[in-house]
């Protein structure tokens, strides 16, 4: 059994390297500036690996289903790499619908971060606690992740129209907050580069502190720029916090996550600053040229028609199936849990979007923008709901 | 009541105020000029006149005009985005510990935020009078925009007349004319038309190809699920449609199931918990490694369920028939006659008896005098023995705190019992008191002869139920439903349709569709296949270019 959860790592590392050798084919296809024919070649390569490289991150999938017993979707490591394995599917169908090589090349790199944002968190096989034991885990999680991943390609389409299209010879509101989207990417790098870097290094310092009245111990996993209010650190050669978090925040953890988020933003904000200062210039408007090409009605109705479809999806898995679920083992359907809320907010929000695209009229930027913050939304659901808010769905 | 109507000046066709394009021919009633080529026509709800846009006179068609306005809608679902998200900052009051006063823990936990959070009502902001009524609000909107959108669309919609206007086709976003047009063309295309799974309707050698239709109706279908998911909810406050309670039972006990007006009874034969130990798959060896503590792996009650057959006259002893018996386990709920169990809770251990001993304070080998044993479920209160002792007890905690050093019991179950005893030697008339409860042996007095010291305890386990009863879910199921129909419908098909107008020179073609132009172009694309028919352009495209270049 040991063997297939290796084997089943060994898929996964093979879908990573894959998915980033498509990425290098995608980007080939936008500048062969050659003939059609050899063009269309390139597209069918660039795919073709992508194909592949699902394929790989599918076996990954089930080896370690048949190994664990269960829907490898049970953790957060598990999910977020599930929800890029969709992020590549849904890339796929909208590729088949409208075979836009552009999608890809930034689809991927997305997937790509996903998979490695994953991998930092705890990658055992964890058995099932008694709530998730049943079918609807795999039905509601899978349906809700692939709905999720659809409106993902929607945030990607709009990002792509946005670079393509805001005016980048003035600065504005639009491209200050075009950079902070892309900085939030580099955050991400960042978070992934301080835990891998980190606990490759095998670093580990210890705090006490008091809490409600007792006292209470914490392990960072990266060195403390924020120790815990009112903390000792035990180990005596590492580095001592630079300030405590202050008082006010909850949770045991609260100021290592603190801690954490620091170091992402700061080296993300390194990293940004470092390709800024190469490029000179906006790293919007450094990516522009390379989408003059592009089509900018077309990729608007990529980013509407990903909404179009997965809004239906992600209803079904996100509220009509948790709701089942929800009914079979909290005995309601619906309990105002944050994750549940965050599920209805983001039903809400695409409403909205649905709303004011077909009756109003709103096309191109500002649907391209609702499409960026409808991803935030998401984002905000996986991951801070998770890790932040905690409830009934909190996973880590 | 009179109504004011525009007869088209080409056809003379009596449409009603408000409409934009004629019912029959499809010339354009706006103010624009019909010719004007660089406005394309606006195509929402086919230009029928729709209730709201058309009149504005009493207080009826204000609240009307009001609730059918889709920014007052999507503003509506934005503050009900807003609140829900300002519920989820701090936990809800039903996720804090039960035992606390409510105001308290806000206050000490979260400081001034959580106290102002409470007292704005935040603590229970989903069933707050203002996000019911904002619910509502979009409930009604969705019921009145879709009888104002809807029936003049489906009358527009089944009413096409396949010859339009060319006023009509020329403003239209997809757009081509040719100069020849013969018999065979007209072959080709109805050919090409039919492979692409076209309707065909014809009039006068006019064309109109239709395809997906029902397309249209997803959105008022999808509304109608959504309505009749919002009633379903209401029905919960029917007392019969809805039953939420809890029952605490414990092994070999039967209990009176609670709100099923002492009909049903439930038996705990067994309540099995089980941890993930080492013995488990290799697999899960490193996860169960690193958790600290325990993690849970099954909770069963295995139960049975009687139904009382008696007559339900006072003081008859119930009868009891057994009608079910089963295991309830999380994510299985036992069902019988509309009613759910599920495995809610539990306690481990609690106490069912306790053994006691008498013996002398200064006894140190403690030799028993007396020898006793109490049933927490239902305690004796006296206890006389052979050797003139008598015991008696004066007061039972099951689940005793001390509470400013009085003892007090915090709930009835026996999880921490405690007990005072009187004490009375042979012939004496005078008790000594006694306080006993585990690891602790209290004389109030410090001058007691006599000492009670637990020797011996069973236990069992109990097994929180709650029990549920919704005859609401049929309802929301078939709102959920139709809603998934309707936006399914709507969202994956679309509407397309395209014209075809033999002039005296050629042939104008003129295309639309509700959504996803890039597809209905290359479709059109396709049917001109074969026919010398000038390729489809996209006007708004064409016109976008003009001006960039001028």
């Amino acid at each position: 059994m040991g063997d297939l959860v290796s084997l089943s790592s060994t898929f996964l590392y093979v879908a990573f390297f894959i998915y980033l050798i498509a990425t290098v084919l995608f980007a080939a296809t936008i500048r062969d500036k050659k003939s059609k024919k050899n063009n269309d070649f390139a597209s069918k390569l660039a795919v073709g690996t992508t194909i592949v490289g699902f394929v790989s991150q599918l076996l990954y999938f089930i080896t370690r289903w048949i190994a664990a017993g269960h829907a490898p979707v049970s953790n957060l490591f598990e999910f977020v790499t599930f929800f890029g394995m969709m992020l590549v599917f849904a890339f796929l169908l909208l590729y088949f619908i409208y075979r836009v090589n552009l999608l890809g090349l930034f689809t991927l790199p997305i997937a790509l971060l996903l998979i490695a944002y994953a991998s930092v968190f705890p990658r055992e096989v964890t058995p099932l606690v008694p709530s998730l034991k049943s079918h609807w885990l795999y039905i509601h999680v899978t349906t809700v992740s692939l709905g999720e991943a659809i409106l993902a390609i929607s945030f990607i389409a709009g990002l792509i129209y946005l670079i393509r299209q805001v005016d980048q010879t003035t600065s504005s509101k639009s491209t200050k907050w075009l950079e902070i989207v892309i900085y939030t990417l580099f955050a991400t790098i960042g978070f992934v580069l301080v835990s891998s870097v980190y606990a490759g290094m095998g670093y580990s310092s210890t705090f006490e502190f008091p809490f409600k009245g007792d006292t209470r111990s914490v392990e960072y996993e990266i060195p403390p720029l924020i120790g815990p209010n009112e903390g000792v650190m035990l180990d005596q050669e590492r580095m001592s916090p630079l300030v405590e978090a202050p008082s006010f925040l909850q949770g045991v953890d609260a100021a290592k996550k603190l801690n954490t988020l620091i170091w992402s933003m700061l080296l993300g904000f390194v990293l940004y600053l470092i390709v800024r200062l190469i490029l000179r210039k906006r790293i919007a408007a450094s990516i522009q040229p390379f989408l003059k090409r592009a089509n900018p009605e077309l990729i608007d109705e990529i980013c509407y028609r990903a909404v179009a479809i997965g809004f239906p999806v992600f209803t079904l898995g996100g509220l009509i199936f948790a709701a089942i679920w929800a009914q079979e083992a909290w005995d309601r359907y619906w309990g105002w849990d944050p994750k549940e809320v965050w599920a209805l907010i983001t039903f809400f929000f695409y409403a909205v979007f649905l709303h004011l695209r077909l009756s109003r009229g709103w096309h191109g930027e500002k649907s391209a923008w609702l499409a960026v913050i409808g991803f935030a939304i998401i984002m905000f659901n996986l991951i801070v709901v998770n890790l932040v808010i905690a409830g009934l769905h909190s996973y880590a | 009541m009179f109504m004011k109507t525009i007869t088209c000046n080409a056809c003379g066709h009596i449409n009603k105020e408000g409409t934009m394009i004629c019912g029959s021919c499809g010339k354009p009633l706006d103010s624009i000029s019909g010719e004007d080529k660089n406005t394309l026509l606006n195509m929402r709800y086919d230009g029928t006149a729709v209730r709201s846009k058309t009149r504005n006179r009493s207080i009826i068609d204000k609240i009307w005009n009001f609730f059918s306005s889709i920014k007052i809608g999507v503003t509506l679902i934005v503050l009900a985005l807003i609140s829900s998200a300002v519920g989820t900052i701090l936990p809800q009051e039903m996720y804090i510990p039960q035992n606390v006063d409510a105001f308290t823990h806000y206050r000490d936990e979260y400081g001034l935020f959580g106290q102002i959070y409470y007292q704005l009502g935040f603590h229970n902001l989903y069933s707050s009078w203002w996000y019911m009524i904002l619910i509502a609000l979009i409930g009604i909107s969705i019921f009145i925009v879709s009888i104002d959108r809807g029936v003049p669309l489906y009358k527009a919609l089944t009413n096409q007349n396949p010859k339009r206007h060319t006023g009509f086709l020329k403003r239209q976003k997809l757009y081509s004319e040719s100069e020849t047009y013969d018999e065979d063309e007209k072959e080709q295309l109805l050919f090409n038309l039919k492979k692409h799974r076209y309707n065909i309707f014809e009039k006068d050698g006019h064309l109109l190809a239709e395809k997906g239709r029902f397309a249209r109706w997803g959105p008022y279908v999808n509304h109608l699920g959504l309505i009749i998911f919002l009633l379903g909810t209401l029905f919960r406050f029917v007392p019969f449609m809805y039953v939420d309670d809890f029952v605490w039972v414990r092994e070999g006990e039967t209990v009176v199931i609670p709100s099923t007006s002492q009909e049903y009874y439930v038996e705990n034969k067994k309540f099995i918990i089980e941890n993930y130990g080492e013995d488990e798959a290799e697999v899960f060896a490193e996860a169960i490694q690193n958790q600290e503590g325990p993690i849970a792996k099954h909770f069963e009650t295995q139960a049975v369920i009687y139904k009382d057959q008696s007559t339900n006259i006072v003081g008859e002893e119930p009868d009891l028939n057994q009608i079910k018996e089963g295991s309830i386990i999380v994510n299985k709920p036992l069902k019988f006659d509309g009613f759910s169990l599920y495995q809610s809770s539990y306690q481990t251990n609690e106490f069912k008896s306790m053994s006691f001993k008498l013996h002398e304070t200064s006894d140190e080998n403690e030799d028993a005098i007396a020898e006793f044993k109490i049933d927490l479920d239902n305690p004796e209160n006296n206890f006389t023995f052979d050797n003139g002792y008598r015991i008696e007890l004066d007061q039972f905690y099951p689940d005793y705190y001390l509470d400013e050093g009085q003892p007090k019991s915090q709930s009835n179950y026996p999880r921490n019992p405690g007990f005072v005893f009187f004490v009375y030697p042979p012939n004496e008339e005078e008790p000594e008191v006694s306080f006993a409860a585990i690891g602790k042996n209290i004389d109030p007095t410090n001058d007691n002869d006599y000492k009670i010291g637990l020797t011996d305890f069973e236990v069992r386990n109990a097994s929180g139920l709650s029990l549920k009863k919704d005859y609401t879910l049929p309802i929301l199921g078939l709102g959920a439903f139709i809603f998934m129909i309707g936006v399914i419908q709507g969202m994956y098909w679309q509407h397309r349709r395209i014209w075809f107008h033999p002039t005296s020179k050629g042939i104008i073609v003129a295309g639309h569709t509700n959504k996803n132009w890039f597809g209905f172009k290359n479709e059109v694309d396709k049917i001109f296949t074969g026919t010398s028919l000038q390729a489809i352009k996209d006007l708004e495209e064409d016109s976008k270019e003009d001006r960039s270049q001028s």
